[in-house]
This record gives C-alpha cells, structure tokens and sequence, in this order.
C-alpha cells in the first residue's frame, strides 16, 4: 500500500512544482513596466534634452516649427489633397473638438463643462491669420490651451491645420462657390458627422 | 456459498462506468474554474490612485480614445497617457477637487502616477494593437462597452482559446474601420455577411500558427 501512496504524493508535487510562473513573469521590461533600478521607479527612460534619434535632426523649420525665416509660414509645408484634408477632419475629432467644436465655434463639450471658451474660428482676425499660426498654437500651446505637440505628430499637426481652413470656408461660403451641378444637393440632410470623438 | 448478493454485480458495474464520469467531470471542473473569472480576472475592477472614469470621460464627454491612448494605432502598446494629458483640462476643471489631488502631485514634482494593470498577458505571449485596430477590429470588441465602465475592468478571459475563437473566424467580430473607436457600435443582425465582405475588403487572414503569438 506505501508504494502507490508515495508515488501519488511524489507527482502531485512534481505537478505543482509546474505552477510556478516564471514564464509567465519574466525579468524583463514590457512597455510601462515599473522599474526598481532608476530612482524615479520608471523603466521607459524620458530622453535627456536636446537628443537627436540620428537622422531626425529637424532641418526643415517651416515643416517642424511653422516659421519660415522667423515669419508665421503663409503656405503649408507640403501640398494639400483630399486625404490630407480627410486625416485633418478625423485628428481634429479627436484633439480639437473637445474644446473648440465640431465647426470651431468655440462650443466644445468640455467647454460646456467650465473650461475657458476659445474665441471662434470664424471671427475675421483668425480667417486672416496664416497657416504657420495655427501649427504653432498646435506645437506651443495658446495661453490657457496647452501645447499638444506630445500627443501629434508634425504631419497631423498640418492636416488639422488645413482642415480648420477648409472649416472658415464652410462658414463663409455662398451659393456661388458651389459647382454648379451640385447646388440641387443644398438643402439636402447634412452627411453624417466623423465618427471620432465629439459627439453624443 | 454467496458473501455478496447478486445486485452487487450491478454496483460494480455501475461503479467503474460512474467513474469514468468522476473524472470527466473532474477534469472539466478543472478546466471550467482554469476559465472562470477568479483565475482570468475577468470582470474585476482595479483600485486605482485615482478613480479615473471611461464612463464620464467616454461615455459623458464623447473623449476619443486616441486623445489618451496616443500610441495605439501605430505601435503594439496603446499607451497610457501622461499626467500632462489629464492636465490638458484639470489645469481648469475641478483644479481643486482634492479627488485630484494626486495628478496635480504627479504634475508638479515629475513623478508619474501608478496605475494598476488591469490586462497583462503573459511574457510568452506577443500581442501588437496596430496590427488589430487598423484591421477593423473595435476596441470594445475585446475590452468590452469601456464607455459604461466607472473603473477598467477586463472583458475577455485574454486566454488562447479566445484568442483563436477570433482568429479562426474574424468575420465574426470585424466592423467597418470607421467604426473602430466607436465605443457604441453594436454589431448589426446580418453580422457574418458584413464580415465575409469586410474580410475579403480588408485582406484579413489571421494566422493560427503558434510562432505568431509565441516568438
Ligand atoms: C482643452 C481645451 C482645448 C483643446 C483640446 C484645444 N484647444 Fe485651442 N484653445 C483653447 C483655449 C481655451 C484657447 C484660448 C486660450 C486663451 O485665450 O488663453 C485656445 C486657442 C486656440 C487658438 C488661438 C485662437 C486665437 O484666439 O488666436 C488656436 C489657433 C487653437 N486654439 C487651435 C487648436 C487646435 C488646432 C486644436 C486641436 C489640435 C486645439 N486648439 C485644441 C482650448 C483648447
Ligand atoms: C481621458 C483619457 C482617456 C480616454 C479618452 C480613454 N482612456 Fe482608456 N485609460 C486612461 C487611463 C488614465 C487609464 C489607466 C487607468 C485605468 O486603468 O483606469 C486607461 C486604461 C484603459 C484600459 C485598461 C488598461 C490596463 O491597465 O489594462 C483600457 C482597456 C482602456 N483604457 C481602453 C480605452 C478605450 C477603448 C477608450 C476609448 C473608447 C479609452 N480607453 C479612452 C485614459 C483614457
Ligand atoms: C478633455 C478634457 C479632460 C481630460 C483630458 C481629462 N479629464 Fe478628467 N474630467 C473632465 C471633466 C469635464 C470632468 C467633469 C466630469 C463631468 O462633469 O462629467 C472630469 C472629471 C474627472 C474626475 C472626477 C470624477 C469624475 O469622473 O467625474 C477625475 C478623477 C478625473 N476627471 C480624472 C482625470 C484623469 C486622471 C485624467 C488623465 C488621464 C483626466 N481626467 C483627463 C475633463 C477631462
Ligand atoms: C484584438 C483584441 C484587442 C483590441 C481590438 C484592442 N485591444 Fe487593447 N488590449 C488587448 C490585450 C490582449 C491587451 C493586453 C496586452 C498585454 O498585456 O501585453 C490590451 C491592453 C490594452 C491597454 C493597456 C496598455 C497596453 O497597451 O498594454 C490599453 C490602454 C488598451 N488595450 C486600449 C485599447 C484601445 C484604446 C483599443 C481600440 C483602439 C484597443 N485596446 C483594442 C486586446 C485588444
Ligand atoms: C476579435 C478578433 C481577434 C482577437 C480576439 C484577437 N485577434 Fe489577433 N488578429 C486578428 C486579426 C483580424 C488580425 C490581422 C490579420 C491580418 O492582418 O491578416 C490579427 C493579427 C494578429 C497578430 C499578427 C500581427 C503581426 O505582427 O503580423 C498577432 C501576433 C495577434 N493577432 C495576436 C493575438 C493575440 C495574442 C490575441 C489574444 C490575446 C489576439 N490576437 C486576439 C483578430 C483578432
Ligand atoms: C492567436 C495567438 C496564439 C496562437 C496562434 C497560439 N497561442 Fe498559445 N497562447 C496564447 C496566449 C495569449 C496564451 C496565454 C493564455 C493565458 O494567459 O492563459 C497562450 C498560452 C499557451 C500555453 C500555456 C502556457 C501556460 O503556462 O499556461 C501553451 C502551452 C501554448 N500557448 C502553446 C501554443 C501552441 C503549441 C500553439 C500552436 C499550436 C499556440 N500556443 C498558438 C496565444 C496564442
């Protein structure tokens, strides 16, 4: 009779042994795994300042910074087609939205909430205003709006740029600069929103 | 001479057969509880140092996820946003609701704020959220309705077996890319003719093969 019994015995352990984790719970880092070797306990490092990953050096100001010899950029820094504007809509769902609206007015959902109004879009101060003047508010931020350079990168940044553009001419546009064959459309239901932030 | 009386032959009988039910029951009470929530963690909500809420920031405010989870369409991570991120607003709203206490500490001394993982797939396990979200695959469809959830809790059981339920047959849970961020899709009633058609239209052919989870 001991000899079965310890056999059991033997392999219930040999099977536990098997629940061990270490494969599950490996000794390396996964993104934001907590660190217990740097002080500050992270194990994605923050870059000391001034790094440059190598071929990354932001040669180009007008694309990276908005300013074209220290003047707000009056152009864009690559051409305009409909699938930047189509990106610029949908990034400015996500991003701009909250705060300035779906149409720029300023009536954002968080706005509603207590958070300072923005001035509109449409006002003939911004209408006026050059390209590299709406990047920059992006990259640096606009007295009580932070910057968002963190959470766009530079193309975006750009096609949000050219879709607020093509929003001012929405705002403004007669009958006239509608083509012709398509003015039996007005009055017509509005299509549908971008489905990206915004509404409810 | 007779010590056992007849009946006792069906009661072995009986007996062996049972036993084989034994342990086909065992071993599916085993699998079964491998698969219940109290080992997958399924369904339980995290404590964290800030009771941060999809449901007001999603669900209320209409927030897209991209605006915090910066990095999901273009990298296996989707990111968890920085204390900066939570600032953009609570610069200005409820600045000084002692609920946020610990993202203005986080804010002013650099430290970053420790949230509690709530999905961690085991080390041998690959998982990459730009390869399912530019493929029509919605992030409710595996974190559930995010947008109803006052405190992250996971959905799905994240076991292989739940994996492959969807890499065997992605047309039964694909959607229309546009409506991938969308936290309020519901999948229509003819589900798999959508699928066959967004299948075909997105090319999707997930493999099953163990090197592409196990590498
Ligand atoms: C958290 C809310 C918030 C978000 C999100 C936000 N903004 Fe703003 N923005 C503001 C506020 C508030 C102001 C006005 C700041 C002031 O007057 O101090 C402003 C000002 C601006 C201005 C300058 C307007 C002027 O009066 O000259 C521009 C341009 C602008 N925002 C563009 C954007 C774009 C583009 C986005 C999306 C990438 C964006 N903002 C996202 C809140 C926000
Ligand atoms: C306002 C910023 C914000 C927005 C918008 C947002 N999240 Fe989050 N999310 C967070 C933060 C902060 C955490 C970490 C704390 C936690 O787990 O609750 C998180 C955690 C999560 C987690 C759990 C992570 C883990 O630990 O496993 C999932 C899943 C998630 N978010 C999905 C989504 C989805 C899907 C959306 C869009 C429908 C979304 N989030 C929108 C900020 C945000
Ligand atoms: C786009 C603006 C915005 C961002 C970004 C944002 N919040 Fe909020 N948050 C709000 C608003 C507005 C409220 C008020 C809720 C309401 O009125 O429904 C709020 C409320 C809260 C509350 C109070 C409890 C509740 O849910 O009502 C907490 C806690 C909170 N936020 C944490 C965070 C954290 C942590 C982050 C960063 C991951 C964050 N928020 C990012 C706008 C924002
Ligand atoms: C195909 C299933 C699937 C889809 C679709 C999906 N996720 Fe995930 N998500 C996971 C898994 C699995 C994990 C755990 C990853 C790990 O532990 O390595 C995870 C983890 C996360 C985390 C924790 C941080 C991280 O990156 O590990 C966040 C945040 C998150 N998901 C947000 C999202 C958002 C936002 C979307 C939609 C844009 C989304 N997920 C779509 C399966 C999915
Ligand atoms: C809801 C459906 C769904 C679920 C659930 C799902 N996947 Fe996928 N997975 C897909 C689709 C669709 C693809 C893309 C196939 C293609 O591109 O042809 C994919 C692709 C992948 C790839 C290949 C990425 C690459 O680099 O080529 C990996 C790895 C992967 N999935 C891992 C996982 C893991 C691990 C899980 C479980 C934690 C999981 N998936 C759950 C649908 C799903
Ligand atoms: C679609 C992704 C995917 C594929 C394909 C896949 N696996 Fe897995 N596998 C997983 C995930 C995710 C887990 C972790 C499950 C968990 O946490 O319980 C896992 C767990 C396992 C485990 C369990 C380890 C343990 O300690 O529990 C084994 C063994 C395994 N896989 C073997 C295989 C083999 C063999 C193949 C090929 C026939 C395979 N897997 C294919 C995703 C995959």
């Amino acid at each position: 009779m001991r000899g079965p019994v310890l056999t059991a015995a033997l392999l219930s352990v040999a099977f536990a042994m098997g629940c061990r984790q270490d494969m599950h719970d490996q000794p390396k880092y996964k993104p934001y795994r907590a660190s217990d070797f740097w002080g500050d306990g992270r194990s994605a490092r923050p870059l000391p300042e001034g790094t440059v990953a190598r071929g990354h050096l932001r040669e180009d100001t007008h694309l990276f910074t908005g300013k074209v010899n220290g003047q707000l950029a009056a152009t864009f820094p690559f051409a305009i087609t409909e699938s930047v504007l189509a990106r610029g809509r949908e990034r400015y769902g996500i991003y701009c939205t909250p705060c300035h609206g779906l149409a720029g007015y300023g009536d954002g959902m968080v706005v509603a909430r207590g958070f300072r109004r923005a001035a509109s879009f449409h006002v003939d101060r911004l209408r006026e205003a050059p390209p590299g003047y709406f990047y920059d508010a992006i990259a640096n931020g606009f007295g009580a709006m932070p910057s968002y350079a963190a959470q766009i990168p530079v193309e975006d940044r750009w096609a949000i740029v050219a879709y607020v553009r093509a929003l001012q001419l929405s705002q403004h546009a007669t009958v006239s600069d509608v083509p012709p064959e398509k003015r039996g459309e007005l009055g017509a239901p509005a299509p549908a929103p971008p489905a990206a932030g915004g509404h409810h | 001479m007779q010590i056992f009386h007849h009946s006792t032959n069906t009661l072995a009988k009986v007996s062996i057969f049972g036993a084989l039910f034994a342990a086909a029951g065992g071993l599916w009470l085993v699998l079964e509880v491998n698969r219940s929530s109290y080992v997958t963690q399924a369904g339980v909500a995290r404590i964290q140092p800030v009771q941060f809420s999809h449901q007001h920031h999603v669900g209320g405010m209409g927030l897209d996820c991209r605006y915090c989870h910066t990095s999901v369409e273009t990298a296996a991570a989707a990111g968890i946003p920085p204390t900066q991120t939570c600032m953009n607003c609570h610069s200005q709203i409820w600045s000084t609701s002692p609920e946020l206490e610990p993202v203005r500490e986080s804010f002013r001394s650099g430290k970053s704020l420790e949230w509690v993982r709530v999905h961690d797939l085991p080390e041998f396990a690959y998982f990459n959220h730009s390869a399912h979200v530019n493929k029509g695959m919605g992030c409710t469809t595996c974190h559930g309705r995010i947008d109803r959830m006052p405190l992250v809790w996971q959905e799905a059981s994240l076991q292989m077996e739940w994996c492959l339920t969807c890499h065997r047959a992605p047309e039964k849970f694909v959607r229309p890319q546009a409506e991938v961020f969308n936290a309020a899709y519901e999948p229509p009633a003819d589900q798999l003719e959508l699928g066959r058609k967004l299948v075909q239209e997105y090319g999707l052919k997930p493999r099953t093969s163990c090197s592409t989870c196990h590498r």
